[in-house]
């Protein structure tokens, strides 16, 4: 297989093809539009059941939290942030690697993410949708959110502007829209080809409607190319800015294990991290799904791997780097919390982050294993849970031993805690069933001008190399 | 080539010619231009690397569009802060002066982000004139494959130099496929 891919070269650029398969443009279509167009398999009905029945729970959990207070929880005084603040940082930390794709490796000129960069941006949308939730309910206040918001009020007062938590809702709330922004950019001329197809007049309608009358035209192609290249350059300072902020609520802290300098860059690194391990897990499926193997090929799991790689060892110096200022700093609280979250109570959590997130992905440096579909699923999976342990490990073991030994206690997750993490999975899994189902899960404008003939000076057959 | 006359009001809107492969439109799109035809169009399923040169585009001017919006939004984040950190309710807060601009660089950055996506964003529409749900093209039925995996150029009958026969002689010579009247 590997030879295989070895000598199918691109015409052009003489390196392996990133699409497999027939080579024209509209074989692209006809694959892409399929499960848009289809009956959806049974396989599709149970997941969106499963989903939304999780979905459900979710909502059952907010119900119930809204209704009785955040005491349903397992909280106690010193730890006032526990699950409701590891989910809101995990969710926003899946969501980087679609910007990633999208943004900084379109900068980078990365032709092989035109295969994945339109599920990893709705991956995007769907986790920032989850991430904002956790805030939202975490006061178990629902009506009082508006206190962020930079609003005339009755107490005539304004927000904090000096408090990290105030940079923290603009920062997420405003990559939530940019992230929609550029996806849906990213959509227009894919829901134009869905309207061009279109059998019925609802789809032609609907379809329409979103793709705003698209027409190909090239004097628009001109100004939509400069958009796309102008938001993939303010999509990238944004997302490593979304993640600093987000470690800063942490790191402006006094508190030993969150008052890091090196929280900014080792956030991000473990939210990239996390994030592709999400779109390994997703695409992983939909490939074998949606028969989109030929354009999601091991080539670009080998791509996403080695990235995962570089991330989780990013992320692994970053833990040694902790333990390296702890102890070089000397100072005593500092060195307590680090000691403790290595031998404390907690310690079960700490080894189950560093296994998954420093240990398993080390046998990405094979390339068998990059290639090796069933270990690929699997890491990806360990390294999701190694990243959520991650935020955990930071916030409840720094939490739970605070200055005064008397108020030292220990948290356990109640049957609510676990809904609600649960139940966000049921938002994100729910919202991704419909998107595969409704919208063009590959970007098919992009990946046709990938194709070596759509090089206007690409000579067709070249068959010879 | 003589002009139309003024009076004479155009039946149709154009002509619309269709090429199979982006070496073809690509060429098909330089005679165009060298032609002198100022009101046309090329239309592919995706953008042609090179194109905008073979039908003469002047670069685009969304990044100033951009530009003003985003400093629009760093303009706004600073005076939101600034008035109602030390101007509407002046507070002390850990003894830092009212006006603590370092303590601000997070919010105008993401506010003049926010401003440049949108500026890209609508800016693109603005210039575009999208949406525009009708359009005279929609009516030819083979330009359906428009996304898909055709091409097309298309030539306004509203054009100085647009004649129906040698416009149509043009576009054939051009390499063209299948050449079309588009009812107006």
């Amino acid at each position: 297989m590997a030879q295989a891919v070895a000598l199918d070269l691109d015409p052009i650029e003489a390196r392996p093809q990133l699409i497999a398969g027939e080579q024209s443009f509209n074989a692209i279509t006809e694959a892409v539009a399929l499960p848009v167009e289809w009956k959806p398999p049974l396989g599709w009905w149970i997941a969106l059941a499963l989903s939304s029945s999780l979905l459900g729970l979710f909502g059952i959990s907010i119900a119930y939290l809204f209704w009785e207070g955040t005491g349903i929880w397992g909280l106690n005084n010193p730890i006032f942030w526990a699950f409701d603040i590891t989910n809101f940082v995990f969710w926003v930390g899946i969501g980087h690697a679609g910007t990633l794709i999208s943004a900084i490796l379109f900068l980078f000129r990365q032709k092989w993410r035109t295969s994945i960069n339109r599920a990893a941006e709705a991956m995007t949308i769907f986790a920032v949708m989850c991430a904002l939730s956790f805030p939202g309910i975490h006061v178990g206040r629902p009506w009082l959110p508006y206190y962020m918001f930079p609003i005339p009020n009755q107490m005539g007062m304004w927000p904090q502007f000096r408090s990290p938590l105030i940079w923290d809702f603009f920062a997420v709330s405003i990559y939530g829209t940019v992230s929609l922004l550029f996806w849906y950019v990213g959509l227009i001329p894919d829901l134009a080809t869905i309207r061009d197809r279109a059998k019925t007049r609802v789809r032609q309608l609907a379809y329409g409607f979103f793709a705003l009358g698209w027409r190909g035209s090239n004097r628009h192609w001109q100004n939509y190319e400069r958009a796309y290249l102008i938001l993939a350059g303010l999509a990238t300072p944004l997302v490593l800015s979304v993640h600093s902020v987000v470690s800063f609520d942490f790191a402006t802290a006094q508190l030993p294990g969150w008052h890091t300098t090196i929280f900014p860059p080792y956030f991000v690194a473990g939210a990239i991290f996390s994030g592709f391990a999400m779109v390994m897990t997703l695409m992983l499926i939909c490939r074998v799904v949606f028969g989109l193997r030929h354009i999601i090929q091991p080539l670009h799991l080998d791509r996403m791997a080695k990235i995962m790689l570089l991330t989780g060892t990013i992320v692994g110096y970053a833990y040694g780097t902790e333990f390296f200022i702890a102890w070089y700093g000397q100072n005593d609280y500092e060195l307590f919390a680090f000691v403790n979250r290595a031998t404390g109570p907690y310690a079960w959590a700490y080894w189950t982050m560093v296994g998954c997130n420093v240990l398993s992905p080390q046998v990405f440096w094979f390339k068998k294993a990059r290639t090796c579909i069933p270990l690929l699923f699997v890491i990806s999976i360990f390294i999701n849970i190694g990243m959520w342990f991650e935020r955990f490990v930071i916030i409840t073991t720094s939490l739970h031993r605070d200055f005064l030994p008397s108020s030292w206690d220990y948290f356990r997750p109640t049957f609510w805690d676990l809904s609600t993490f649960v139940g966000s999975f049921g938002l994100f899994l729910t919202m991704f069933c419909l998107f595969v189902r409704f919208l063009p899960m590959v970007a098919m404008a992009e990946v046709k001008a990938i194709l070596p003939i759509a090089n206007p000076h690409h000579h067709a057959p070249a068959k010879t190399h | 080539m003589k002009p139309k006359a003024a009076t004479e009001r155009p039946k149709s809107f154009g002509l619309v010619a269709q090429f199979d492969t982006p070496a073809a439109i690509f060429r098909a799109c330089e005679k165009v231009r060298d032609a002198g035809y100022l009101r046309w169009d090329a239309h592919t399923p995706f953008p042609v690397h090179g194109l905008d040169k073979a039908m003469g585009l002047k670069p685009s001017r969304l990044p100033w569009i951009s530009l003003v919006l985003a400093l629009g939004g760093a303009a706004t984040g600073l005076l939101l802060q600034w008035w109602t950190s030390a101007v509407e309710y002046p507070l002390i807060i850990s003894g830092k002066p009212y006006f603590s601009w370092p303590a601000f660089v997070p919010v105008i950055f993401e506010l003049s982000v926010l401003g440049g996506a949108a500026g890209a964003v609508f800016g693109m529409l603005f210039l575009n004139r999208l949406p525009q749900l009708y359009h005279a093209l929609f009516r030819v039925d083979a330009f359906a494959k428009v996304t898909d995996d055709k091409f097309f150029i298309s030539i306004e009958a509203a054009d100085p130099r647009y004649d129906e026969q040698k416009t149509r002689k043009l576009l054939e010579s051009a390499g063209a496929s299948l050449v079309t009247v588009v009812e107006a």
